[in-house]
């Protein structure tokens, strides 16, 4: 049931008044964007390069110092612009408050724990035995 | 909220069919959302014939002289019928436009008209704009200064200053951009909407104006500005040929220079 709406139009517009935040998660999104393109190219040519390797040679490549800061770096500007866009797609789609908080909350709890199981595993790799 | 599917008692159903008078050579046939509040229905298709040859050329000369002639009950905005006062923006043949700038031989066969996408409907093709309006309101669409104006004369601006402007004062509000934007569909509670905001930036990139600070303190929230996604529905389907989505663009490159 609808309830009465005696507020003001204007108190309506207004609601809770800005939230004076939005452009760092804006520039941010725009800049782990042009860092996936210079890491995403980077990852896609070496998985191409690696198709019909062995074992042996892909954990050989990974072991290199360069390949395994670059996937890490992959990694961590992955899960953060996902996240970032996940965010949107949340606020933009989701319009119940407890709902929108539960999956927003749940969505980055989720995406910095595949980030650091990915890290993890490039590290066990890269500097385990 | 996304709503994919109309809510029950919004569903348009079939309505009455005005046949055009014998001996009508050009009938064209104009199918027009109804929808009275009074009547405890549901909204209709109803269809009007209409001889083009007795018509004027603009699909508001079609509307008026279906009200005139044929069905009085038919209700919707009108006034200057020059695309100055915004009053007959509605959705013709799937697009928001304006009634009186929309030629009959723009669109092919049956000509489709509908209020504005996606707000109250008050009756048949009038929408609610209450809320609109007040969100134009909250962004204090008027000059804010604390310097006196000198007391002989205007303030003053150069010419670059002034064209700044251009491509914004010509807006006049009739919200054809703000109901054809997803974003605004979705969450039109808090998301300003793309004529508001290019509103907004009319007073951003006025020099007169020295309140940009707090202006865009207003604009800062993930809701009332960064709802924009670059859909450009709003710059598509402005009958003025504005860009509100360029505006937008502008605010947020605005935000970004002052961090």
């Amino acid at each position: 049931m609808a309830e009465p709406r005696l507020r003001s139009p204007l108190g309506r517009a207004i609601g809770l008044g800005s939230a004076k935040e939005g452009v760092e998660h804006w520039w941010a999104q725009r800049v782990s964007a042009v860092a996936l393109i210079v890491l995403g190219l980077w990852f896609v040519a070496s998985l191409i390069a690696l198709a019909g390797a062995d074992r042996d040679a892909v954990v050989a490549w990974l072991r290199h110092p360069l390949a395994a800061i670059l996937t890490v770096l992959t990694l961590i500007a992955v899960f953060y612009h996902s996240a970032l866009g996940l965010q949107v797609v949340i606020e933009d789609y989701v319009n119940s408050e407890w709902l929108k908080l539960s999956t927003m909350v749940a969505m980055r709890l989720i995406s910095v724990a595949l980030a650091v199981a990915g890290i993890f595993a490039v590290l066990r790799i890269a500097v385990g035995g | 909220m996304v709503e994919f599917t109309l809510p029950a008692n919004s569903k348009v159903g079939a309505g009455k069919i005005f046949k055009a008078p014998a001996g009508a050579k050009r009938v064209r046939a104009f199918k027009i959302y109804r929808w009275d509040p009074d009547a405890k229905a549901n909204p209709r298709l109803d269809t009007y014939e209409v001889d083009l040859d007795a018509c004027g050329p603009m699909v508001l000369d079609a509307l008026i002289k279906i009200k005139n002639e044929i069905d009085t009950t038919l209700t919707f905005r009108r006034s200057c019928r020059e695309g100055i006062c915004g009053s007959c923006a509605m959705n013709i043949d799937g697009t928001n436009t304006l009634a009186c700038l929309k030629g009959i031989d723009e669109v092919k066969g049956e000509v489709r008209i509908y209020p504005l996408p996606h707000m109250p409907v008050i009756k048949d093709l009038v929408p609610d704009l209450t809320h609109v309006y007040a969100q134009y309101r909250s962004i204090k669409p008027w000059l804010d200064a604390e310097s006196a104006p000198p007391p002989d004369r205007e303030r003053a601006q150069s010419v670059a200053e002034r064209e700044r402007l251009d491509g914004l004062w010509e807006c006049i509000l009739c919200f054809c951009c703000t109901t054809s934007c997803p974003s605004y569909w979705w969450n039109g509670d808090r998301y300003l909407g793309p004529a508001i905001l290019l509103q907004a930036y009319r007073w951003l990139a006025d020099s007169r104006d020295e309140k940009t600070g707090e202006r865009l303190d207003a604009l800062e929230d993930p809701f009332r500005l960064y709802r924009c996604h670059t859909i450009m529905n709003c710059t598509r389907t402005c009958p003025k040929g504005l860009n509100p989505a360029k505006a937008i663009a502008e605010i947020k490159k605005m935000l970004v220079a002052r961090r």
